[in-house]
């Protein structure tokens, strides 16, 4: 059976624990909001952008310790990359978590490799980033299911 | 105490490893494990009397017609119906609330008619009442639950009047085990001149239902939350009721003659039931009914209440566990959050020691919100459970404080 520490590890669980990117963007030029109606999760995503070039990202809501993090994390990475970016890089990590192949991803990226084992956690894992893209494209909510 | 139930042989399911640990199945409100006899009365319907009913004159229509209408008697016997006309088979608890809010709410509301129900529904007990509400102009109306997870009674009264069409309300909470004094909200109810409807999803598996004691017009419940199959249910109606009702869906077996100036419809249970119905379904539920009558809900009860106070007490030892629902009365169900990790995470790591729980909002989401969360962990308890069951949920439960709180 797969590992639990492989799901939860340290990186993981501290930015669970410990997010560094809670809060709201200012100036706040994108906001999303996503659900997550299987745990009852809520989460919205601001972004400050700089013509297409996302200077800073922050999350608030309620979630999980996978979500936190992974919302968490997406924060870090994506701070200064493009918009075209930002899409290529969930593409990476949607075929990491839920995929079969073995994408490229930044480190604190490949730290979600563990979810694909357990595949209920798919969405929260995903949450932040479903949200922020929808966010970047002017959509207002989203929903994982 | 024991460390088995005597009970838990008679559900294979049970007998499983998950991953390298054997299944602590804590999960029974959602649905809970069908024991053999169950298996094997669907099982040989489909092997040996498999054919349509109330139609064919070969002999396996027979058989299938009546293995079908012995169970809806049997149904009717447990619940304590007059006749088994009152027993309609429809899908699940859910769809008997429908059937009532259309069938009977529909052509009979108004702008100006009220239906009460509570703050602890299940949604199912929520969604098909705001639908009628949409549909009519009639506005509903929530009665509170105390801080306890019981319900404040007097609220409830003070809501109703005499604009109150309805009142449908929960016999046992789903999320978080409270069962309500369901005879006296219902005295309450008629007196005020309401049809009452009682959402027994979460009783029929676990105590005795008298709907004639108990005076309820309307009472809905699940198969498969009472070790039936699912896909199968059954709405109790008083017998006057149900005659004055139109059907709410036609077609084959529910009509007496068709033809395309006029059509009648067949009698009560029969209008409420078109097409082919769930015969494998009500067959196993039928089975469920003789397996509950064969141990007795004072039995079942005095299990169940056993492992609750057990659970209570030991998830309550349990620095940072707090439970949700602690009102007198309640079912076996603990829900309960744990300080610093959040349920899903809980979900996760007690799945990972072989213990399964539901996390989440429990379609409930009013209930959670009343209580200032957007999730809890549900621990739901039957009698195939053991204290040993418990153990290993504290267990699963320390482990996750250790990893994440």
């Amino acid at each position: 059976m797969s590992d639990l520490r492989e799901l939860y590890l340290e990186m993981v669980t501290d930015h669970a624990k410990n997010p560094r990117h809670r809060g709201k963007a200012e100036p706040c030029d994108c906001i999303g909001t996503g659900n997550n109606p299987l745990c009852g999760d809520k989460i919205v995503v601001t972004v400050h952008k700089d013509g297409d070039t996302i200077e800073t990202v922050k999350f608030d809501g309620e979630g999980c310790a996978i979500s936190t993090a992974s919302a968490d994390l997406m924060a870090e990475v994506l701070a200064g990359k493009t918009v075209e970016d930002a899409k290529i890089l969930f593409d990476g990590f949607h075929e990491l978590v839920a995929g079969e192949g073995t994408p490229e991803v930044p480190k604190k990226l490949a730290v979600f490799s563990g979810v694909r084992e357990f595949p209920m956690r798919v969405k929260c894992a995903t949450l932040a980033w479903h949200t922020v893209i929808a966010a970047l494209d002017g959509a207002e909510e989203v929903s994982t299911e | 105490m024991k460390q088995t139930s005597q009970f838990a042989e008679a559900f294979p399911a049970l007998n499983q490893h998950v991953g390298d640990k054997p299944l602590v199945y804590l999960d029974s409100a959602a649905t809970t494990q069908k024991p053999q006899c169950v298996i094997d009365a669907v099982e040989h319907y489909y092997e040996n009397d498999n054919a349509n009913i109330h139609r064919g004159v070969h002999q396996l229509s027979m058989r299938a017609t009546k293995a079908y209408e012995g169970a809806r008697s049997k149904v009717a016997s447990l619940l304590g119906a007059q006749s088994s006309d009152e027993i309609i088979f429809v899908r699940g608890a859910t769809e008997a609330i429908n059937l009532v809010a259309q069938a009977w709410g529909r052509p009979r509301l108004g702008a100006g008619d009220e239906v009460l129900i509570t703050e602890m529904e299940h949604h199912s007990n929520i969604v098909p009442w705001q639908l009628l509400c949409e549909q009519t102009g009639a506005a509903l109306k929530v009665a509170s639950v105390h801080d306890d997870g019981s319900l404040d009674v007097d609220s409830f009264k003070e809501l109703l009047g005499e604009h109150t069409a309805v009142a449908a309300f929960a016999h046992v909470s789903n999320a978080i085990g409270t069962v309500n004094p369901v005879k006296e909200l219902c005295e309450l109810a008629s007196a005020a001149g309401a049809v009452t409807i009682v959402d027994g999803a979460q009783a029929t598996g676990h105590m005795k239902v008298d709907v004639q004691s108990m005076g309820c017009d309307f009472y809905a419940t699940s198969g498969h939350k009472m070790f039936g199959p699912t896909g199968i249910g059954c709405l109790y109606g008083k017998h006057a009721l149900l005659e004055e009702m139109e059907p709410w869906q036609g077609g084959g077996d529910m009509i007496l003659s068709v033809s395309f100036e006029e059509t009648t419809w067949n009698k009560v249970p029969f209008k409420f039931e078109a097409g082919t119905p769930n015969i494998a379904g009500a067959i196993g539920l039928g089975a469920a009914c003789d397996y509950i009558s064969g141990i007795g809900y004072d039995a079942i009860q005095e299990v169940e209440h056993e492992l609750l106070a057990y659970g209570t007490d030991v998830l309550s030892n349990i620095d940072g566990v707090t439970l949700i629902g602690t009102a007198r009365q309640k079912c076996a169900i603990l829900a309960f959050t744990v300080d610093g990790v959040h349920p899903h995470d809980v979900g996760t790591i007690c799945d990972h020691e072989g213990v399964a729980i539901r996390t989440g909002n429990h379609c409930a989401e009013p209930l959670m919100h009343r209580f200032g969360l957007s999730a809890t962990c549900r621990a739901s308890l039957s009698i195939y459970n053991s204290p040993a069951d418990i153990d290993a949920l504290a267990t699963a439960i320390r482990k996750a404080i250790t990893m994440l709180g």
